[in-house]
């Protein structure tokens, strides 16, 4: 399956919905997308991950791309997924240190509720 | 011992052909239906590796991967030509502690790697200045068909 990638924005959060496999032949349209996201002033980024099918080290570097970026910004840039073939990879590398990754969309919506 | 062997040219969109056909095969073997979401993940990390190196080094030559039945055990082995001897060099410096300060968004050797053996049941790295081999192995049941 090839990879849809669909966004909009809540409030300050800007909601990235991610369809499909993200791999070294579909991540660097995500990169780009994010790139173009944080380019137009959008520095709270969610990436809805439940409907990914696949998800390599590529995929990876470029959500790890996309959170330096908002950093340095001040902004955030966490994840939606609860699959866990997809958490597997993010356990293996260290990464669900890195990002904040929440149960759905409403949930991380209320979580950065609080931040305000 | 049955053998499919494929090779393809250092294009990303082949690395998903790879997946599907690695993945095919281990369950035709009889690996456990559970484990193939690993085989997938670790076959997809090392032809995307291979083909990252490739399209450095030699992007005209092609990679090799090689499917096994072997004696109760799915055994994959892809080969690529692009010289790897900086890779004890990347592994040695890899530490999870700080991702964001070492990992830039492209794919990175040492990264993919370290995915692999964290998910594969036993693997076999063997770099060199003619390429690199990476051996993985994952158990199958003796009811599996043959690979061929």
């Amino acid at each position: 399956m090839d990879l849809k990638l669909d966004h909009h924005s809540e409030d300050r959060l800007t909601i990235v919905e991610v369809e499909g496999e993200i791999d070294v032949y579909t991540a660097p349209r995500l990169r780009e997308l994010l790139i173009d996201l944080v380019n137009k002033g959008n520095f709270h980024l969610l990436v809805n991950m439940e409907k990914v099918d696949f998800l390599d080290s590529t995929g990876l570097g470029v959500l790890v791309g996309g959170l330096k970026r908002v950093r340095a910004h001040d902004g955030s840039l966490e994840l939606v997924c609860t699959q866990e073939r997809i958490l597997k990879i993010f356990r293996i590398t260290g990464l669900t240190k890195v990002f904040g990754i929440y149960a759905s969309v409403e949930e991380a919506k209320e979580a950065h509720g609080s931040d305000k | 011992m049955a053998t499919v062997e494929l090779t393809f040219s250092a294009l990303p969109a082949h690395v998903r052909t790879a997946r599907l056909v690695a993945t095919a095969i281990a369950r035709r073997t009889g690996v456990e239906e559970s484990l193939l979401d690993e085989v997938r993940l670790a076959v997809g990390e090392a032809c995307s590796r291979a083909v990252e190196a490739h399209r450095l080094h030699c992007p005209g030559e092609p990679i090799r991967i090689e499917l096994r039945d072997d004696l109760g055990r799915f055994e994959v082995t892809v080969t690529d030509s692009a010289p790897s001897d900086e890779l004890e060099q990347e592994q040695a410096s890899l530490r999870f502690e700080d991702p964001l300060v070492q990992l830039p968004d492209t794919l990175m050797s040492g990264f993919g790697i370290a995915v692999i053996v964290g998910l594969a049941d036993d693997v076999q790295v063997y770099p060199s200045q003619k390429g690199m081999r990476i051996r993985m192995s994952w158990p199958a049941t003796a009811n599996g068909l043959s690979a061929v």
